[in-house]
């Protein structure tokens, strides 16, 4: 949706570079050098940055690609063109591998198991027969068209730059689709994303395969340019160096990669050829320099060169409204309509020796707002989240339409039709407030990650897109939707997730302290706005501290103090029920 | 298989110290701390110079480092300088730096006693680590811990640099702390060894003490857990950060000055050693000191027999083994929400 | 009677956005003053901007002297305390040590009668004076955060919304420690959602509305203002006639 002329200006200065008169040859070397460094270092961007992964193998992905080819087109003559392919999905499969364990480690391990089994690999590159050991293979024939053989830097800098320029599109395709939000929210977003249906585990290898395609891609693409590999430039020095390029340009932005790579490349190249210039002498001096401007760079830029260079350019406001007339399908509702949506029995939940949900049970029947209210500590949220799938009951069991949902994850009750909202506001704070409200639609959308790249996913994706802007109307934010979430007020973060919610098309919505930070004009329009959900056929199960707001809006209310229920009842009869007033409302309030 | 088991141990007893050190640094800095290798090289290398006759170009190091952290201070503190905060940067920033490497020119001339070696080696290393924590990280103390890591690598290829520069590409081997040997059944003692058993247990004891009994180990730790709440507490942060710092590479140091009278040392071999140590650290989870001990342990033994048996392979194995450890300590760890990076 | 904390012409932003807009205050002695407002307002950002977390423009001084070039540890230092909205204690410390450090700043001879002074008013803590924090019940987390920011023998205490979350019952119990506080000596600078118990207990109250402070005056004719009454009291009002 974003404009695509900036791409292709890039695209057309690239072009016209080697034409140039007067251009020095050394140049194309260098930017051939900063296209292959882009290539890994765009995926990486996107590891780091949006999915929250730090790798340091990427170099081993590098690898495998150009060994792959060096391999497939010496020994068995294959074309280069045919090796491509082959190159992918060596690198692919082997992330698929790699990526069950990795991707399964969590916080601090996973950068560590990285670092752990790009080592091992590094190691194994230089110690396999058939890989030619510490001297490699060389003897690669060049990439040819018809009889047009690429065989200077200068010919190969085309396939190299198409190559880049290409995979940018195609990432910023992928991240601006249904699969992308799903990307995007995983640093930050990730358990209220669980709640609408994404598969964490599956959205971060996805990232971890996207991302070392793209190193196989540019490994395939040095073995034609180098024609000869070996083990050298896939070790922990090159993983590490890709890292820097990735955190230097600009962690989570696919051009910070390209500007990363080209700023480490060239200052590289500048401190090696003319340090020794000025300061003859022994060598490693170099590497001096270049810890120490790596050093100043993060302090100048923490955040990377591109979002400081962006800061300078004026905020691109709004965006196209999305047409709401596009209708989804509505959710396939379960079989068994009964009555009682949810039927909560004796459900406990214990931490060792703490029993934070004591046998509690009630139930929720069709159009009714029922309240559960208690002290805090009381095990209101804990109830919330065994319902929900987030844990998982110690005993008793938990119904939705008569299907038992006791172990069930959050994911597949979402299937069912209940959808949430949590008590610390989970939204993704970089991606607008259409693009939040989207994730609550994710189970209703159906492209894929490559007919996200492909741009096949647009009509899917303007109906996603009509549903969460209808919602957001709905909760009256329709100014706010091309806002990002994170500059929005606590209060109107709290909406917003409202809206995400019923994007599920729910039967049953959990509400967690939905009034919390609202004023008292937004208290009432939230008030109206469950009244209205409920007449029109929703039930609402919610959880409140904020007694004029429960006392005025459910239908039922079930008190809870210390993970038992005390009382159930409507509204009147709990006000004044005794041992409520003792536990909770206190004597004088 | 005891001399190897042995072996292990006392290596093992190195890398613990070597991982506790990480693990404090990370725990009040988020710095995943890769010059902890240049700590033991410098320390390893001074002190062998020294013991030598030689000069250390790290006695200039650490007054260099010291005019740098001056002109951070100075930077700093621009809109609010006064007398006092400018005299006691320029006591520790300058001023002791001069003083130790006027007696570190003045000693390298004779051949010192092992145990001045000891002493100028510790506090030259000790100022380069608190020196650099002022100019690299202090000012990077508000960014992830990825950026942090970046910067730390930055920092260790300028040090490895700088490494070569100031004692060459041959190694070096220095004299002993302790001499002599005794056998015990089937068990051999050196000297040498004895004294890394009991710096490592004293180190291990005292550290224990300092972070469970004082008031500055406990603000140490509550830094670590939580900075906001240390800080509005009135704990200086950064001050946690220099001691943290000060702490590792003394530990560093002495690590290096108990080695390099075992094994010759290069200007990189500090790396591989703290390499260890961070495998280490990364067992114990980066928060668990006496998991990171006894991890430091296995790595030393399994190390031993793989060098022994499979010599050929030794890294790979030994870093292959860390995934299903990796695996095992993410399952026993809760699914947590990222903290905000 | 001079100020103890003076605030004048505060800007302060919050990322891109002006949280709080030319905003004038004045806490003195043994003064409870309130802050009162929705979420969003700028409450919080205010206090953090006091205590050195945020930058404020303006002017900002403490006992006379001016806070603008020292650090949130020296402020404290100075006896300006701050209990946080998330409390930020040391989780996995227990209860004793979160207190000691509460005394990190001051001379050891005097931290332990400030601890035997913070057990006095919360009994509840020292009965679980080796627990750890992280166990403890959100009532009690509420009474360790003020209790340790009581160690350190503040002149002026700003407490952030410290009913948040919690049980009617609880709140009543801490609001009435803030005013002992005050007959103690100490001043509270108290910053609220839940003005009727707010405004109840202080004697001076601004009402803050996007950044801005709208209205300014005596405790009890804030809480008598109609606009106030309609925006703020309007449910608990009901909630309380209806008990």
């Amino acid at each position: 949706m974003q404009s695509r002329l900036p791409i292709l200006i890039f695209a057309a200065v690239m072009a016209a570079i080697p034409f140039v008169p007067g251009m020095p040859p050394f140049w194309i070397v260098l930017l051939d050098n900063i296209g292959l460094a882009a290539l890994v270092a765009m995926g990486l961007v996107l590891l780091t940055g949006v999915g929250g992964l730090t790798s340091f193998g990427q170099a081993a992905f590098v690898g495998f690609g150009a060994y792959t080819t060096a391999v497939l087109s010496t020994t068995y003559g294959m074309s280069p063109w045919l090796t491509l392919p082959l190159s992918l999905v060596v690198s692919g499969l082997l992330a698929v591998l790699l990526g069950l364990v990795t991707v399964r480690l969590s916080g601090h391990y996973l950068p560590l198991g990285t670092l752990a089994w790009g080592l091992g690999l590094f190691y194994l590159f230089s110690k396999l027969e058939f890989l030619g050991r510490n001297d490699g293979i060389s003897a690669i024939p060049p990439l040819s068209i018809g009889s047009f053989k690429m065989l200077s830097p200068g010919s190969i800098y085309y396939a190299i730059w198409v190559a880049v320029i290409l995979s940018a599109l195609l990432t910023m395709n992928l991240l601006d689709s249904r699969t992308g939000r799903a990307i995007r929210a995983l640093r930050r977003g990730h358990v209220a994303a669980e709640a609408f249906g994404v598969h964490t585990p599956r959205a971060k290898m996805l990232v971890f395969i996207h991302a070392a395609v793209l190193a196989g891609l540019s490994g395939w693409l040095y073995a034609h340019l180098q024609r000869a590999v070996n083990p050298t430039p896939f070790g922990a020095q090159a993983g590490i160096e890709y890292l820097f390029i990735a955190v230097v340009g600009g962690a989570g932005y696919v051009w910070g990669g390209v500007l990363g790579a080209a700023l480490v490349v060239v200052l590289k190249e500048v401190l090696q050829s003319y340090l020794p210039l000025i300061l003859p002498g022994s060598g490693q001096v170099e590497t001096i320099v270049f810890g120490i401007m790596l050093v100043a760079l993060l302090q100048l830029a923490p955040g990377g060169v591109w979002p400081w260079l962006m800061s300078f350019l004026p905020q691109a406001t709004g965006g196209k409204k999305p047409d709401t007339s596009l209708k989804l399908e509505q959710r396939t509702r379960s079989p068994g309509q009964s009555s009682v949506l949810l039927q909560v029995e004796k459900a406990r939940k214990q931490f060792g020796g703490v029993v934070a949900v004591n046998n509690v049970s009630f139930d929720v029947q069709a159009r009714e707002i029922v309240a559960l209210i208690g002290p805090n500590g009381a095990g209101k949220s804990t109830t919330f989240n065994l319902i929900t799938g987030v844990l998982s009951a110690s005993s008793g069991s938990i119904s939705v339409l008569g299907n038992k949902v006791d172990r069930a994850p959050p994911q597949e009750i979402v299937k069912l039709g209940i959808s949430r909202t949590f008590q610390h506001v989970k939204l993704v704070p970089d991606m607008t407030v259409l693009e939040n409200v989207a994730i609550g639609a994710h189970l209703r959308g159906h492209s894929g990650p490559i007919s996200s790249m492909l741009r096949l996913d647009r009509t899917d994706e303007a109906k996603l897109l009509a549903e969460a802007a209808r919602q957001i109307e709905r909760v009256g934010l329709g100014e706010q939707m091309h806002q990002l979430a994170g500059s929005l007020s606590l209060g109107q973060q709290r909406i917003v997730e409202i809206a995400r919610a019923l994007c599920v098309d729910p039967m049953l919505l959990l509400l967690d302290e939905p009034a919390a930070g609202l004023r008292h004009m937004e208290k009432q329009q939230l008030a109206s706005l469950l009244r209205e959900l409920r007449d029109g056929g929703m039930s609402v199960l919610l959880v409140e501290h904020d007694m004029g707001f429960v006392m005025n809006l459910a239908d039922r209310i079930v008190v809870l103090d210390f993970g038992t229920k005390i009382a159930e009842g409507t509204p009147a009869t709990i006000k004044t029920n005794p041992e409520v007033i003792k536990a909770y409302l206190g004597v004088a309030a | 298989m005891l001399f190897l088991l042995q072996d292990g141990i006392t290596n093992g007893a190195i890398y613990a110290l070597l991982g506790l050190a990480l693990v404090l640094v990370f725990a009040v800095t988020r710095v995943i701390l890769i010059p902890q290798g240049e700590f033991v090289t410098y320390g390893a290398l001074t002190y062998a110079s020294l013991a030598a006759g030689q000069m250390p170009g790290t006695a200039k190091l650490a007054l260099a480092l010291g005019i740098g952290a001056f002109a951070f201070d100075l930077f700093a503190a621009r809109k609010a300088l006064h007398g006092r905060l400018i005299l006691r940067s320029i006591l520790t920033n300058i001023v002791l730096p001069a003083v130790v490497l006027a007696l570190t020119v003045y000693y390298a001339a004779e051949k010192p006693p092992v145990a001045v070696c000891i002493a100028l080696s510790l506090v030259i290393v000790a100022m380069i680590g608190l020196f650099l924590y002022r100019i690299a990280f202090q000012p990077l103390a508000h960014t992830s811990v990825l950026v942090l890591l970046i910067a730390s690598v930055g920092v260790h290829l300028a040090l490895q640099g700088l490494g070569l520069l100031f004692f060459g590409a041959e190694g070096q081997r220095g004299p002993a702390v302790l001499s002599g040997s005794f056998t015990t059944g089937a068990l051999r003692f050196t000297g040498q060894s004895i004294t890394v058993y009991g710096i490592t247990i004293a180190f291990i004891v005292g550290l224990w003490l300092f972070f469970g009994l004082t008031l500055y180990g406990k603000a140490l730790r509550a830094t670590a857990v939580n900075r906001l709440g240390a800080r509005l507490v009135g704990i200086r942060t950064t001050l946690s950060g220099q001691i943290a710092f000060l702490l590792a590479s003394v530990i560093g140091a002495l690590s290096g000055i108990m080695i390099v009278p075992i094994t010759t040392l290069y200007y990189d071999s500090g790396f591989l050693i703290g390499l260890k140590g961070f495998v280490a650290a990364i067992i114990g989870g980066l928060v668990s000191y006496p998991l990171t001990a006894v991890a430091a342990l296995v790595v030393g033994i399994v190390e031993a027999f793989s060098s022994f048996y499979a010599s050929n392979f030794k890294e790979v194995i030994v870093f292959m083994l860390l995934i299903p450890v990796l695996l095992l300590r993410s399952l026993a760890a809760p699914a947590v929400e990222e903290e905000k990076d | 009677m001079s100020a103890l904390l003076s605030v004048a012409d505060a800007h302060v932003a919050y990322g891109k956005v002006e949280a709080v807009r030319s905003v004038s205050l004045e806490v003195g002695q043994n003064q409870i003053v309130t802050i009162v407002g929705a979420n969003g307002a700028g409450k919080t950002t205010l206090l953090s901007a006091i205590i050195g977390i945020l930058p404020l423009k303006g002017r900002v001084s403490f006992a006379g002297q001016d806070l603008s070039r020292l650090d949130i540890e020296d402020r404290v230092a100075m006896g300006l305390g701050l209990v946080p909205e998330h409390r930020e204690l040391f989780v996995t410390m227990n209860v004793e040590d979160n207190l000691e450090l509460g005394a990190f700043r001051i001379e050891r001879s005097r931290a332990k009668a400030s601890m035997e002074r913070v057990y006095t008013l919360f009994p509840r803590l020292k009965e679980r004076r080796k627990q750890l924090a992280g166990t403890l019940s959100g009532g009690e987390q509420q009474m360790l955060a003020m209790g340790r920011a009581l160690m350190g023998d503040p002149k002026l205490l700003m407490l952030d919304e410290p009913s948040l979350g919690l049980a009617p019952i609880i709140v009543a119990d801490i609001f009435r420690i803030v005013t002992e506080l005050r007959a103690a000596g100490v001043s509270v600078l108290l910053v609220e959602q839940n003005a009727q118990a707010a405004l109840k207990i202080a004697d001076q109250a601004y009402v803050m509305e996007l950044g801005e402070f709208v209205l300014s005056g005596k405790a009890s004719d804030i809480a008598a203002n109609e606009r106030v009454a309609a925006s703020y009291l309007g449910f608990q009002h009901e909630a309380a006639s209806g008990l």
